[in-house]
């Protein structure tokens, strides 16, 4: 019997760019077999690892859904129409706009629109609108994830639009917040921009990290790296890592028992050893490589693919595009996350690092 | 043995601006020696009183000597040692 199979948006490239393919068969399951030895792309995204339609799936014939009928057992007769509608369990569909926006994830397997719908409601918490949060912020709000909080107290300054992608030359002197969350906004409205102007410190660093899921470290002075590191292991929440300099860069994931930037490094440098970019400057696009790195960390975190870069640092030489790596371990004798923690709960930071928070000293 | 040395931003000016040196040693203390005997003032960047600073990182290859045996641990033809500061820097 020949039925005329409709192929979703998603899934038409898989499908040599038909909406409609004429296949045979004499019931559902010889109909969906047909399909996927015609596409075996597509036969990827139509079985699971059992050999069963994925819950995510709904199979119609002529409107009616198959759980309704008799399965995949549903015999099908000349002239009957055999939709396929991703869906996730329970039933509720992305939108159209959503599906078209986005096909480009839900067409790889390891994504689909399950791992759509977990972008959508994961909440990322981006410290610093800076070099290194506004490529991570960026490619996280594209991707789609569903709510992303902005940390950020300065002001944009002429001197970050040589890197800083989420300000542009009208936001000179306004809140970076407020630049970042338009620029946001009008990349993907369907991203729930969170606020959290001022500086980040050890008063409210517990009551904001906590309402996130994971952390992308964008933070460009030692105290604040190690207020974020104390909070994200307090809170139980995965930090993704960044720092650059000149033309060097670093990334990795502290996974709460895992190893923590305290087992990286015990102490910060004396104040005014380790120059900041301000004073030894950074080649802008480097920072899109390694805000980038931290986003896809990210991502791969929420849909639950790849092998994180926990336990490993990336090393990023940008002059002889070189990336090495090298071993991260749970220090046992580390203060915070080590066998007889010493640290308990968030410290005096600005007596720790010899340096105040940002934001707070007038600067 | 000639061991090569990678050293990172913030300190290659203290080695003329060169990112890869190459340098001799039995162990990684010895090694710095070497390189304080080249170039004064590199070693105390990094290590004080016979102790390797908190806030730099020595990798044998690909571990850090921390879990080895830091300063006296050994070294062979081949090994790639790499400094590395801690970067404060997303900015």
């Amino acid at each position: 019997m020949a039925a005329t199979v409709y192929i979703p948006m998603p899934f038409r490239r898989l499908a040599g760019n038909q909406v409609y393919v004429e296949v045979e068969g004499r019931n559902v399951a010889e109909i969906l077999n047909q399909l996927g030895s015609r596409f075996p792309a597509l036969r990827d995204l139509l079985y699971d690892k059992d050999n069963e339609i994925p819950g995510h799936i709904n199979i119609y014939v002529n409107k009616l859904e198959i759980h309704t009928l008799q399965g995949k057992e549903t015999p099908i007769a000349d002239g009957d129409e055999v939709a396929v509608i991703p869906a996730i369990a329970g039933g509720q569909v992305l939108s159209p706009e959503q599906v078209t926006r986005y096909s480009r994830h839900i067409i790889m397997p390891q994504v689909g629109p399950v791992g759509q719908r977990k972008l959508m409601a994961a909440k990322v918490l981006i410290v610093g609108a800076g070099g290194l949060g506004s490529p991570s912020a960026l490619y996280l709000a594209l991707a789609g994830v569903g709510t992303i909080g902005i940390s950020d107290f300065d002001v944009v300054d002429l001197s970050n639009l040589q890197r800083q992608v989420l300000h542009q030359n009208d936001d000179v002197g306004r809140p970076k917040t407020v630049s970042a969350k338009e620029t946001i906004e009008s990349y993907n409205p369907n991203v729930n921009v969170v606020l959290h102007d001022g500086p980040l410190t050890s008063d409210n660093a517990m009551e904001i990290i906590p309402r996130y899921d994971i952390v992308v470290n964008g933070a460009d002075n030692f105290t604040t790296r190690y207020l974020v590191n104390d909070a994200c292991y307090f809170a139980g929440k995965p930090l993704v890592d960044g720092s650059i300099l000149l033309f060097e860069g670093q990334a990795t994931v502290f996974i709460p028992g895992q190893g923590c930037y305290r087992c990286l490094f015990p102490a910060p440098p004396p104040p005014g050893l380790v120059p900041s970019c301000a004073e030894a400057g950074v080649l802008g696009a480097l920072t899109g490589v390694i805000g980038s790195v931290q986003a896809i960390e990210a991502l791969k975190l929420i849909l639950g693919i790849g092998e994180t870069l926990a336990s490993r640092l990336l090393l990023f030489d940008a002059l002889t595009m070189e990336f090495r790596q090298v071993k991260l371990r749970r220090d046992p004798k580390c203060p915070l996350c080590g066998d007889d923690p010493t640290i308990t709960e968030l410290i005096d930071y600005e007596g720790f690092c010899g340096a105040p928070f940002p934001g707070q000293d007038g600067s | 043995m000639a061991i090569e040395v990678r050293v990172t931003a913030s300190l290659q000016k203290l080695v003329g601006g060169q990112r890869a040196i190459q340098e001799e040693g039995a162990t990684v203390g010895e090694l710095l020696d070497r390189l304080e005997g080249r170039y004064p003032g590199f070693k105390q960047q990094i290590v004080t009183d016979g102790r390797l600073h908190r806030f730099v990182n020595i990798y044998l290859n690909d571990e850090d000597i921390r879990f080895l045996q830091q300063l006296d641990t050994p070294l062979k033809e081949g090994d790639v040692i790499s400094i590395l500061p801690a970067l404060a820097g997303g900015c």
